[in-house]
């Protein structure tokens, strides 16, 4: 029902001491679509980034510790889900105030000469997306873990019988049965990476201004309610047909049966 | 915390037609209920029996909720403390807003629907959302038999404010510039020119307010224009100027209070700010430095108001005129340094320095001397305000040349 | 944090060690020392003994930011909100979870395909959309925002979660059980308070929790639609704007803490039980 409202409140017009008045007035998608368009795309990408980095770091780590964690596997799950008992805010503030250009990180090596002096890692494209790979790895870990530790052991075993070496036991055995897990992981992250804004307002600066800083800058300081629900309603779509497609061609059912815990 | 499943079955619900459909039944109920659209709420003219007709009957309750920006009082609170003792109200003092117009935009809603939002003085800066809340009938009219202290203490400037012409509805908290801080820790070489702000030496260095009319301004002032008599020419050009700063990668962010911060611990070495927040800034260590640009600089107002929906009104106008008193004005600008808007402060302020001793006395001298708390004429010329918009649509077209500069 | 008490392994063959077992070890502990480094900063920070408001540089070791944790009124009430908005949370979306998870999983009735649709769409859907279209719906409807609409917002976006929990427990359950139930002369309510409930109770006990950790961590659906309300995660952001002082990083941590302790004990109940 909250949907329908923002609907119909996009195709309105006036402003806040006026009134709004449904007029069906769809020039607004139009016209957000347009100013927007570079952050829309940016926050896609960032998004798709951040799932690619968290790929690369997290599937190696769920690959030993499926593999090789021995008795220990929980407890390195619970190592990984550690930081996740602080709250995200504090989280990504605390990041900020690690990477602080004077700060106790890049302040130290400065310190030493190793930098030159101005060089920041805040407020750049990589500071955003590794706070946004870094808030949701687990989301990525987890799933990847799920799968990698239910592929059973003599599937393996069977491929080195057949002569398999390592590498392509691991391309032609183990990697095919990890998807499902990689499908779950990325569509378990990308939705909230590329549509957070909070990792972008306090990690990022000029030229990293995401969709949700724009939505939320509409609604909550500027009040232009429909172009602020205009665009919400306009990553929403984006999102639920880019699920939608990514779930019809790595072919849903499978899938997403095997990646249910 | 925990990861999601995600069903299968669910997702086949997703795909199911039937679901679908009934969806959009269920729909068609929720937009009828939308179509109604937001209402508007435009308010009347003041009339005269209106101070009357708001003021009578409401009580002292003996308590009252101050909203009011970061750096604007002591954190020790001693005037709020002493007003406590004197007249056995209780005040609880919250430093929430951070800049006018989300701070506007997280209250609308509430004010709107006729109810409180939990602040009885709010502090708003001259500017479009001030005039905004004045348009809607948001600001309870001050009763001016209750405000003697700001009847006899009141500087005469301050009695005459354009936004708002016999204080109708607000007086003055305190007045400030808007000019350049820089730290001195990074930048040796002393900062004049607004233009440094464009020096690409400082590339990735320079901070800049994300508030439309703060940046406008600046990139009016820069370009040669008046912003108080701008065009939309003049806004273009501007906009041009700033656009160019920051593709050039010398702007690092554009920020609201969190500048200070910023500028503060080394994250950026020259930012636009505002001029008392360096001294206060400065009190925790550092060496910060404060100069109006000599092409000009920004002055504003910032604004004690009442709003309608107030629970503790009466307490409210009481602390009001609480702070007019040249003792409680002088010892507030000792320590914010901001422009107070009792001239008498100053005399408060060199008597106070002269039994104060060493650094006190020293730090007291040069606040009673400040042209920043005590400005001459001469400063008063060398400054502009901002921009005052004629209509709604006069608004929309300068926020449609400015905003889409910050969220870039 | 389910997963803790779910994933206890079962004695297997491993593969032959990889050479690169070595190399992925020691990434495993990277990531988690990267992981854990800004969490490691803030309690460390907790500890500064800084003069002023501000908590930028290291001055020393000190416990007095616990002494005066509750010092600064407007946290500890924001704190206060969001602790009391995450217990009702949990018993609301608790109960209304449950109960759809119930009818989901045990019964075929109209809308169902609608209903799981809806479900689906709100967890998957971006946390700014929904917190958009709320404040759209309560700016349409003149609703005041507030501690109320707070609630509202957490317990819908909370309720898919309890109810799917519940849902997937409810369909492992043998329908036989309650027929018997009720062939002994058991009420639907005895039915389900002594047969039903009991059964699925630790479904609802880890849905109920995970509504309550997603209640008190939301930031951007709070954001929407609080008003002038503060939570903590709101408080947090708020006073970073102007050097946010050492009782947020005493806070945290212990926030950090308790929830550590209580997955901890968690895990260690599981263990003996199974034991």
């Amino acid at each position: 029902m909250p949907m329908f409202v923002m609907l119909s409140l996009s195709l309105q017009q006036g402003d806040v001491v006026e009134g709004y008045r449904l007029t069906w007035h769809w020039q607004t998608y139009i016209e957000g679509i347009r100013t927007y368009d570079e952050q829309i795309i940016r926050s896609l990408g960032y998004g798709l980034a951040a799932c690619l980095l968290q790929l690369a770091i997290g599937y190696p780590m769920a690959y030993w510790i499926a593999f090789h964690g021995g008795s220990r596997k929980s407890s390195y799950l619970f190592l990984l889900l550690l930081p996740f008992f602080v709250s995200f805010v504090l989280r990504t503030i605390s990041w900020h105030f690690v990477l602080a250009d004077d700060g106790i990180v890049l302040g130290t090596l400065k310190g030493f000469g190793l930098l030159p002096e101005d060089f920041h890692v805040l407020a750049t494209t990589g500071a955003v997306i590794g706070g946004l790979a870094y808030n949701f790895l687990p989301f990525m870990v987890l799933p990847l873990y799920v799968a990698l530790e239910r592929i059973d052991p003599a599937l393996i075993e069977a491929s080195y019988d057949l002569y398999a070496s390592r590498v392509q036991a691991f391309l032609r055995v183990i990697f095919p049965l990890s998807l499902p897990g990689a499908f779950a992981g990325v569509l378990m992250t990308f939705v909230p990476a590329s549509s957070d804004y909070v990792n972008s307002s306090v990690l990022g600066g000029t030229h990293n201004t995401m969709i949700g800083n724009v939505i939320q800058n509409q609604y909550l300081v500027a009040q232009d309610y429909p172009i602020a629900a205009a665009l919400s309603f306009t990553l929403m779509a984006l999102l639920l047909v880019g699920i939608f497609l990514y779930a019809r061609a790595l072919g849903t059912e499978d899938v997403l049966e095997a990646s249910a815990r | 915390m925990s990861e999601h499943d995600i069903d299968p079955a669910l997702l086949r619900g997703l795909t199911t037609r039937r679901g679908v459909f009934r969806l959009a039944g269920l729909a068609g109920a929720g937009f009828a209920l939308a179509a109604c659209g937001v209402e508007g709420k435009k308010a009347a003219k003041p009339k005269k029996d209106d101070v009357q007709k708001f003021w009578s009957g409401k009580k002292e309750n003996g308590s009252l909720v101050f909203a009011n920006w970061p750096y604007y009082m002591d954190p020790k609170r001693p005037e709020l403390k002493q007003f406590s003792k004197e007249t056995g109200t209780k005040v609880a003092y919250k430093e929430v807003i951070q800049d006018n117009a989300s701070f506007y935009a997280k209250v609308r809603p509430q004010l709107a629907a006729d109810q409180s939002i939990g602040y009885d003085i709010i502090v708003m800066t001259n500017g479009t959302q001030f005039s905004q809340m004045v348009d809607l009938g948001f600001l309870a009219p001050l009763d001016h038999d209750r405000l003697p202290n700001f009847a006899k203490h009141a500087g005469e400037k301050y009695k005459e404010q354009s936004f708002d012409p016999g204080n109708v509805y607000s007086v003055p908290w305190a007045s400030g510039f808007t000019g350049l801080i820089y730290n001195a820790k990074y930048i040796d070489e002393e900062i004049t020119s607004i233009q440094e702000l464009w020096n690409p030496k400082y590339k990735g260095k320079v901070g800049m307010l994300s508030d439309t009319q703060e940046i406008g301004a600046y990139g009016m002032i820069a370009t040669g224009a008046d912003p108080e008599k701008s065009t939309k020419a003049d806004w273009e050009k501007a906009a041009a100027k700033l656009k160019e700063q920051r593709d050039k990668g010398i702007v690092r962010k554009y920020y609201d209070q969190a500048y200070i911060d910023a500028v503060g611990k080394g994250d950026v070495w020259l930012t636009m700010g505002w001029s008392g927040d360096v001294f206060q800034r400065n009190l925790e260590g550092g060496d910060l430095r404060f100069v109006i640009p000599e092409e000009g600089g920004i002055i504003w107002t910032d604004n004690m108001v009442i709003p309608t929906t107030a629970k503790n009104p009466v307490d409210a106008i009481t602390l009001m005129d609480y702070f007019y008193q040249p003792e409680i004005a002088g010892s507030l600008a000792e320590y914010i340094n901001y422009i107070t808007p009792v001239p008498k402060a100053q005399g408060v302020i060199e008597k106070d320095a002269a039994e104060a001793k060493g650094e006190d006395k020293e730090v007291l001298e040069m606040v009673a001397e400040s042209p920043l708390v005590f400005p001459t004429a001469e400063d008063y010329a060398n400054t502009s305000s901002y921009r005052v918009f004629k209509n709604s649509a006069e608004k929309k077209e300068y926020e449609s040349i400015f905003q889409p500069i910050v969220t870039s | 944090m389910t997963t803790l008490s779910g994933t206890e392994p079962a004695t297997k063959r491993r593969p032959r060690r990889l050479t690169g077992s070595r190399l992925l070890h020691i990434h495993t502990w990277l990531v988690i020392g990267w992981l854990c480094l800004p969490i490691a900063v803030m309690i460390l920070f907790g500890f500064n003994d800084t003069k002023s408001r501000f908590n930028t540089t290291w001055q020393g070791f000190t416990f007095k930011w616990y002494g005066r944790l509750f010092e600064i009124e407007d946290l500890t009430k924001a704190l206060g909100n969001s602790l009391l908005i995450g217990l009702l949370t949990t018993l609301i979306a608790g109960m209304l979870g449950t109960l759809i998870g119930i009818a989901l999983g045990r019964y075929r009735f109209r809308g169902q395909g609608a209903l799981n649709v809806v479900l689906f769409a709100a967890i998957s859907c971006a946390e700014i959309v929904i917190g958009a279209a709320l404040l759209s719906l309560f700016i349409t409807m003149n609703v005041p925002l507030g501690f109320w609409t707070i609630l509202v917002a957490h317990v819908m976006f909370c309720i898919p979660f309890v109810s799917l929990t519940v849902r997937a427990r409810v369909l492992t359950l043998d329908p036989a059980l309650e027929e018997a139930a009720r062939d002994l002369g058991a009420g639907t309510w005895t039915t389900f308070r002594l047969v039903t409930l009991p059964m699925i109770f630790p479904a609802v006990l880890s849905g109920g929790l995970l509504a309550f950790a997603l209640s008190i961590d939301d930031f951007i659906i709070t954001n929407f639609t609080a008003g002038s309300t503060i939570t903590f995660p709101l408080w947090i952001w708020g006073s970073t704007k102007a050097g946010s002082p050492p009782q947020v990083n005493v806070m945290g941590t212990l926030i950090f803490v308790a929830g550590v302790a209580l997955a901890v004990l968690n895990a260690l109940y599981a263990r003996r039980r199974r034991a």
